[in-house]
């Protein structure tokens, strides 16, 4: 039997579509083997490299992976450190020792560091295999922030807006002079005057539904440009 | 009898450094979405959404969606009222609208908005109740509408009075057999006595500003609201402040001028 | 087969579908399934955390479907509101018939909630739940090795129909309706009920008859999720045009 593709790069795809017949392509993330063909285990973009299929989702909730640099929110305060909500199924726990350079003494107020309801730029330092998950707050950029705006995207889309080598969220940065931080958990965090704060978010909610074009780095880039008359790369 | 939904409480509020923010935004007249600070949402109404209902229509306002479907049946009248018909509106807040909603017994905000949308329509008197009696003292047409957010996204008492009240409009009574017992599944041509259009239009007060139809976001961060179902004429019939910050005698004016005027404006959607 | 249908359908037409993806914008995924006048929402919250921690399962993530009529959405009179023991045991077969496809092994400890409510019924709502969640569940993103697609079959003095109305379903003759839920990929089956008296070889013969139109159903949920993401994006121009606007 002849093999034969049935999608091509970058076409979205849906959970049991036909991407390939014959055994001479392999499954990789996003698409299994049935008999003779391949298909999609989720919605995703089709990839294809080489012999090899893919998908990259399209949509899904956030699964911390260490080493994620995430925006977290505290969501409670414990005997000896922080729970803190990542925006997804499995809570994470910030201890005493990585909440800070400073030696904190067991018993002190944890809220004059971290108080509930407050956000983090954070670190995955650890995920068990039963999805127990420690964060830090102690490394270059990891903070606390204050003041701004916070709202969610879907994680699946944080490559886009990040773009590649940080293209995309520079290019934000620069055309509406925002603080912008960008969560791999798709918590986004945007700092700066209230009208350009605004145009930060639109961008990045615009990117998020269309993150499954090509050449949005031009579309993005043209569409600050004429919003804000000034060049943005 | 347990009914499907509660809010959980302590969800996601603004902390403080974030209210600032989103204060400050506001007096300089910027809100997430765009709108001026008392701007609704463009609404859009539809009738006649659901075959199983006596009348059902759904509005649209940016991201929320709500449907609203009405029963009708016949009914005994109540012992005090024996020529008037019955009229009731219930509202739940469904997980399936968002995910703050859980299963459960109702919250405290779900069952406020569900008595003051009821008693908006209600106490306007838009419906003429002796106009719903069929037989004094014997048979009387009872009216139900229930409410039914798809998608929430803030705003649930202005929206689901707007829903409700064009479920009405839409809405046919049944035709009677021989005997005077209805038949639920043929409708007549006549339509419910409706002699008002009552609107609910709740205006939030943020620090020093006045903002009406807010979103969810928008909603986590007020001190104080009002809201304020008026008539046609301009008269009130309605009122319901909530939140746990006063208000002056002042901004109840400023409300009251901003409350009526809106729901004028909001009447023009209507068929 | 020549039966004829008081709507004029052929025994292997459903009745009009209109099928939508990401219908509730504030849900993780969500589904419209309209199926002739039964119309399902649903919207899928999660993977999310399990309360009580005692039900969590550290292999494999649960499903937990509520399904839910709106009290206007029945014939007749009011409905009560609020879950009944129908809509636990629809519920429960719901469960059972999207579960097979899920790869819940992927979501330890969590559960994942799929809410669906019926605006309007006519025969055959548990299928249009199912349809409706499937799509929802995919929007969502939640891994699956397949959608379940599902449509009553049964016959009417004998004859195969697919997709009986509430009119068929109160057939003065023989009747059977039987919901189906398939696995398009495989062929299998995940949801069999049925009500009615009559010969097993009829009943076992609708059903092989039918599982292929059921599993065309799939179709129809995949294109809805295809709707969702438009080849051209004429909103940044929109966009723009609204930010320049505002500034004259």
């Amino acid at each position: 039997m002849t093999s034969e593709l049935h999608i091509q790069e970058r076409s979205i795809v849906v959970p049991g579509q036909v991407l390939a017949t014959g055994l001479d392509y392999l499954p990789s993330k996003g698409t299994y083997r049935f008999n003779e063909t391949i298909r999609a285990n989720r919605l995703g973009l089709a990839q294809v490299d080489g012999k090899v299929l893919k998908t990259i989702p399209l949509a899904g909730r956030y699964l911390p992976q260490k080493g994620d640099l995430v925006v977290g929110r505290i969501s409670d305060v414990l005997m000896s450190g922080w729970r803190v909500d990542l925006n997804t199924m499995y809570d994470a726990v910030l201890s005493l020792a990585e909440a800070s350079n400073e030696y904190i003494k067991k018993g002190e107020d944890l809220t004059r560091y971290f108080a509930i309801e407050d956000y983090l730029v954070c670190k995955v330092t650890q995920v068990t295999s039963q999805n127990l998950v420690d964060v830090s707050v102690r490394g270059p950029g990891l903070r606390k922030l204050t003041g701004g705006m916070v709202f969610e995207v879907s994680s699946s889309k944080v490559p886009r807006i990040i773009g590649k080598r940080g293209s995309m969220v520079t290019m934000i940065k620069k055309g509406t002079d925002c603080d912008v931080m960008v969560g791999q958990n798709g918590v986004v965090w945007v700092s700066g005057e209230p009208k350009m704060q605004r145009l930060a978010f639109d961008t990045i909610k615009m990117i998020e539904e269309h993150s499954h074009h090509a050449g949005l780095t031009q579309q993005v880039k043209e569409f600050l440009e004429e919003v804000t008359g000034r060049e943005v790369e | 009898m347990e009914s499907p939904c509660q809010e959980i409480h302590g969800g996601k509020t603004m902390n403080d450094t974030m209210k600032k923010n989103f204060h400050d935004a506001l007096r300089k007249g910027v809100r997430r979405d765009g709108r001026a600070l008392t701007q609704f949402r463009d609404i859009e109404i539809e009738y006649g959404v659901s075959s199983t209902s006596h009348g059902s229509a759904r509005v649209k306002a940016g991201n929320a969606e709500i449907i609203a479907g009405v029963k009708i049946d016949v009914g005994a009248p109540y012992p005090d009222t024996p020529d008037e018909g019955s009229l009731m509106v219930s509202t739940e807040m469904l997980p399936l609208s968002h995910r703050k909603f859980e299963g459960g017994p109702p919250g405290i905000d779900s069952i406020e908005a569900a008595r003051v949308v009821d008693r908006t329509i209600r106490e306007s008197k838009a419906m003429d109740l002796k106009g719903l009696c069929i037989e004094q003292g014997e048979k009387i047409w009872f009216v139900a509408v229930d409410l039914m957010p798809v998608s929430y996204d803030g705003n649930m008492i202005d929206l689901g009075v707007i829903a409700a009240m064009a479920a009405l409009q839409d809405a046919r009574l049944p035709k009677l057999d021989e005997d005077g017992r209805p038949l639920l599944e043929e409708l007549s041509d006549e339509k419910l006595p409706l002699n008002e259009l009552p609107i609910a239009v709740t205006v939030f007060k943020y620090a020093d500003q006045y903002l009406i139809d807010p979103s969810e976001v928008e909603e986590r961060a007020y001190d104080a609201r009002l809201t304020i179902g008026s008539l046609a004429n301009g008269h009130l019939c309605s009122l319901q402040k909530g939140g746990e910050g006063p208000l002056t005698v002042e901004d109840i004016e400023h409300m009251f001028d901003l409350g009526v005027s809106t729901a004028q404006d909001l009447r023009k959607h209507f068929q | 087969m020549a039966v004829k249908r008081h709507d004029g359908r052929k025994w292997d037409e459903p009745r009009p579908i209109v099928a939508k993806a990401g219908v509730i914008p504030q849900a993780d995924g969500s589904g419209f399934f309209k199926i002739g006048d039964s119309t399902a929402y649903a919207a899928v919250y999660g993977p999310q955390e399990f309360h009580p921690r005692k039900l969590h399962d550290p292999k494999r993530g649960v499903i937990r479907c509520h399904y839910n009529m709106q009290p206007f959405s029945g014939p007749g009179s009011r409905g009560r509101p609020g879950p009944n023991r129908r809509a636990k045991e629809i519920s429960m077969v719901m469960e059972n018939a999207l579960s097979p496809v899920v790869q819940l092994e992927d979501y330890p400890n969590t559960v994942v909630d799929v809410h669906v409510e019926f605006t309007e019924t006519d025969a055959g709502s548990r299928c249009a739940g199912i349809c409706a969640a499937a799509i929802a569940l995919a929007d969502a993103g939640i891994t699956m090795k397949d959608m379940v697609a599902s449509l009553a079959v049964g016959h009417l003095d004998g004859e195969i129909v697919v997709d009986l109305d509430g009119v068929e379903e109160h057939h003065k003759g023989e009747v059977a309706d039987i919901p189906l839920a398939v696995i398009p990929s495989t062929g299998e089956i995940t949801l069999l009920q049925m009500d009615g008296v009559t010969d097993p070889k009829l009943v076992l013969n609708a059903i092989k008859t039918g599982r292929d139109i059921v599993a065309k159903v799939a179709e129809v949920q995949r294109q809805a999720l295809l709707d969702r993401y438009p080849a051209d994006s004429p909103q940044w121009k929109a966009l723009a045009k609204k930010y320049t606007e505002a500034k004259q």
